[in-house]
């Protein structure tokens, strides 16, 4: 198991174990954090699981190729920032083992 | 061409040969009689080639996950108005009005972009005050111990009220914009005042001229966080007033867009709870359902029946090959009902366990725009009738708008008890 720590927009951190290939979006969800909300249950189609990456992870998360789905779809968030990514799009591997990703402020 | 299959919405929905079937007849929804052929469909033929129905010759894609697949797909299945854009009437050249949703990226991400703040998560927390005083003085004067119908009394007068706000529109003018927006979306054959597309272009004139104004007087003045001033200061949108088309379409986007959908799941959420007394009792006893009570009412209704698509290449889905020029029709209302996409479709459960997970905003580019400030609007409208009110009965069978565009209802009997 792999851990992440999502933190809501209010600062409360929650620390999560995830499995190897789920999404940190999955990972969420499951365990019921807050402030995501992954409509489209993976898709990346709806940008309701937004997450900004803390940036000493952002080498290892990578950011999403341009012109990709993902890229388009962040490009429609309300509060997209350079560190933005959907979290369905964040498969988790050992690399990411402490992964910290911060909510923004509502899904839109 | 073959001569076109005649199709009788009344017949027997098991037995009828599916190359009959019209899912275009907007009888089927004025007459809620939809549900059994879409369910045959989903089950023989989900992805089901109609020609010369109603509504032209058109692929109607009927299942959860294929149209997620079209959904996610813009690059082969265009929105774009000059292929036939986003609703399955064909109109002529000279009556399309294009808008952002009815365009392809990049220019529909440009113009999407400038009217988006509106409903970022800040804004609507500095709405969500003015709507609830709102509300509460509509709710509390509403009679109680007598009948009245509750769609002029409560859902278009609250998203009427709102769509004012979010133009800044002359409140005391604000009927023209429920006006505008029904002949936006009136099915020229549904026997009202639009009865041709001339019709329509001439109502929407006045439209344009009452806009016009409005512009220039925005465009005049300091940016200010109104729909037409946001317009007309954006960068990819400050010279629409020169395109009169285009900036019609705009507007109708923005206008249907705040009006048909909300007022119907307002309305269609009153008609469901009574539908399901025990659903009803629950949410009594359980206020905090208001949260999942809102999505599951929006999956229910599925106010927009469809969207179109365009396809610009060939494709395969549900293992049908879809060809370059084909039109691509993706029931929300059948998808909505796909027990492979949603757990229990066929039941109005208002505590579900993933209750956003369905296909009434669209999913993918063009995804509600508007999407959250509805959910805002439905969240306090309901919490706010909780306070006051035990129960709102239905007092007799809604009477259904003819189209096969918006799934709406046009009268809702109703009483609070005295």
């Amino acid at each position: 198991m792999l851990k992440v720590t999502y933190i809501q927009y209010d600062g409360t951190a929650h620390d999560v174990f995830v499995p190897e290939g789920l999404s940190v979006m999955r990972g969420a969800v499951d365990n019921a954090v807050p402030g995501i909300d992954a409509d489209c249950g993976g898709e990346c189609a709806c940008a309701t699981c937004h997450v900004y990456v803390e940036l000493e992870w952002l080498n290892k998360t990578g950011l999403p190729p341009e012109g990709s789905q993902e890229a388009s779809m962040l490009s429609f968030a309300a509060v997209s920032q350079p560190n933005s990514r959907l979290a369905c799009q964040i498969a988790m591997t050992p690399e990411l083992d402490g992964l910290v990703v911060r909510l923004p402020e509502g899904q839109h | 061409m073959n001569a076109p299959v005649h199709f009788d919405p009344l017949s027997d929905a098991h037995a009828i040969s599916l190359d009959q079937f019209d899912p275009s007849d907007p009888k089927l929804y004025q007459d809620d009689i939809y549900a059994p052929y879409f369910e045959r469909l989903r089950r023989e033929d989900p992805v089901h080639w109609r020609e010369n129905g109603m509504y032209g010759s058109f692929w109607s894609i009927t299942k959860y996950k294929d149209i997620m697949q079209v959904e996610t797909n813009p690059q082969v299945f265009s929105s774009d108005y000059r292929l036939g854009g986003i609703i399955i009437t064909d109109r002529e050249m000279q009556y399309r009005r294009p808008s952002f949703i009815s365009m392809d990226p990049p220019e529909h991400d440009e113009q999407r972009k400038v009217v988006s703040p509106i409903v970022a998560p800040m804004n609507l927390q500095k709405m969500a005050g003015t709507i609830r005083e709102r509300t509460g003085r509509v709710l509390d004067g509403l009679p109680r111990g007598e009948t009245f119908d509750f769609v002029p009394r409560v859902a278009i007068e609250l998203t009427t009220q709102m769509l004012a706000t979010l133009f800044d529109f002359p409140f005391e003018d604000r009927h023209k914009l429920t006006y505008w927006s029904d002949t936006v979306t009136a099915d020229v054959n549904a026997g009202g005042e639009v009865d041709s597309e001339a019709k329509r272009f001439e109502i929407l004139g006045q439209a344009l001229e009452y806009f016009t104004r409005l512009w220039h007087e925005r465009a005049n003045s300091e940016p200010r966080p109104d729909l037409i001033s946001m317009l007309a200061h954006g960068e990819a949108t400050r010279d629409l007033y020169k395109k009169p088309q285009e900036f019609l379409g705009n507007l109708g986007l923005l206008i249907v867009g705040g009006n048909d959908t909300t007022r119907n799941s307002m309305s269609g959420g009153i008609w469901a709870l009574n539908k399901h007394p025990d659903e009803y009792r629950k949410l009594r006893e359980n206020p905090t359902l208001v949260t999942s009570l809102v999505p599951e009412i929006i999956r229910w209704q599925t106010p927009i029946l469809h969207m179109r698509r365009n396809a610009v290449a060939d494709f395969e889905v549900g293992g049908k090959q879809i060809r370059a020029g084909d039109k691509v029709i993706m029931w929300y209302i059948s998808g909505n009902r796909d027990e492979e996409g949603i757990e229990r479709p066929n039941e109005f459960i208002i505590d579900r366990a993933r209750p956003r997970q369905h296909l009434s905003f669209g999913f993918g580019i063009h995804r509600c725009v508007g999407n959250r400030l509805a959910e805002l609007q439905l969240t306090i409208l309901w919490e706010e009738i909780l306070k006051r009110f035990p129960m709102i009965e239905l007092m007799d069978e809604p009477e259904r708008l003819y189209s096969n565009q918006i799934h709406g209802i046009t009268s809702l009997p109703v009483r609070i008890p005295a």
